[in-house]
């Protein structure tokens, strides 16, 4: 049995499930009905979903192309004090944040198309649940119990079978991002980490509390120099 | 006759064309039984990709006001290898 079979068996087994639930086929299509308008609400819960853990990314993305920024300008002022050290730390560093934006930028890709086909989905749901509702009136209304369970049968076998066919994607959709948001949570912690390293609530990271180090023995000397002179020492 | 493929939606498709939907999906499942891993999954993606390009060429895509049941049932286009067998095992995909 390939891979064709084995998904269709399972799928129409679900079907058969639903279609042999109720006596009266007419339970059956209300039955249907309800589980589709819930699943819908899945589905838009899953667009939601899917939407936050992308702005999530892309705010991540932003946060840290300033602190390349950062770490550039940190690495140049290094240099103008004469400290090559401190500037490779800062261009290390810049390197580190650049591979995480380029794994940023792929993820937020990936979660995009996630985010399209989510869209798509609810918008072909609401249209055969339309469908649905109308054929669900129409045989009510119109076909003797025999006549209407071959209709019936027909169009919830037709709806199960989206309907598993959403359910997966949802999940699929569900386990992706709850994947993203995992990985973005450890981000964070590193996207912080430099800002927090200064207990004081600043956000000097190492770095600049060295080159302001720099820079107020900078001064001191300066100071020094002309006090020297006012003395004249 | 109808074919779903999951995720994307049904194709009305000629059944003279099952012949060559079922060749592709015989050789998937001989590629799953077939070398180490690393292989199994390169050669997996490409033969999935070809399964999935082959309905999309030759199939007309039913609108979606139109509720009908499929008479073949195919997964996603981006379904892993691990999701493949899955589907093997009868641990089926599909969430209750």
């Amino acid at each position: 049995m390939g891979l064709i079979d084995r998904m269709s068996t399972t799928v129409k087994a679900k079907i058969n499930k639903i279609l042999n639930k109720f006596e009266d086929p007419r339970e059956t299509l209300d039955y249907s009905y309800e589980k589709q308008l819930e699943l819908l609400q899945n589905v838009k819960r899953g667009v939601a979903e899917v939407t936050t853990a992308k702005k999530r990314l892309e705010l991540q993305k932003v946060k840290l192309e300033q602190n390349m920024q950062k770490q550039d300008e940190q690495a140049r002022e290094a240099l103008k004090a004469g400290r090559e050290d401190l500037a490779r730390i800062a261009l290390d560093r810049k390197t580190t944040s650049q591979a995480q934006i380029d794994s940023l930028v792929k993820q937020i890709d990936d979660i995009g198309k996630e985010q399209e086909k989510l869209v798509a989905t609810e918008k072909s749901l609401s249209a055969k649940i339309e469908t649905f509702r109308s054929t669900k009136e129409t045989i009510k209304a119109q076909y003797s119990a025999a006549e209407a369970q071959v209709k019936i049968t027909e169009s919830v076998s037709g709806i199960s079978e989206e309907m598993s066919d959403v359910g997966l994607a949802v999940s699929r959709a569900q386990d992706k991002t709850e994947g993203l948001k995992a990985r973005a949570s450890a981000l964070d912690e590193l996207v912080e980490a430099g800002a927090l390293e200064d207990v004081t609530g600043g956000t000097k990271d190492d770095i600049d509390r060295e080159l302001s180090k720099i820079k107020s023995k900078n001064e001191v000397d300066e100071q020094l120099e002309a006090l020297k002179k006012e003395m004249g020492k | 006759m109808i074919v779903r493929l999951m995720g994307e939606g049904q194709y009305e498709i000629d059944k003279k064309h099952l012949d060559a939907v079922n060749k592709i999906d015989n050789n998937i499942v001989k590629i799953l039984n077939n070398g180490d891993e690393k292989a199994i999954t390169t050669a997996f993606n490409a033969e999935y990709k070809k399964l999935i390009d082959y309905v999309r060429k030759n199939g007309k895509k039913i609108p979606h006001e139109i509720i009908k049941p499929s008479d073949i049932v195919i997964p996603p286009a981006d379904t892993t290898l691990e999701e493949a067998r899955k589907i093997f095992k009868g641990e089926g995909l599909i969430p209750e």
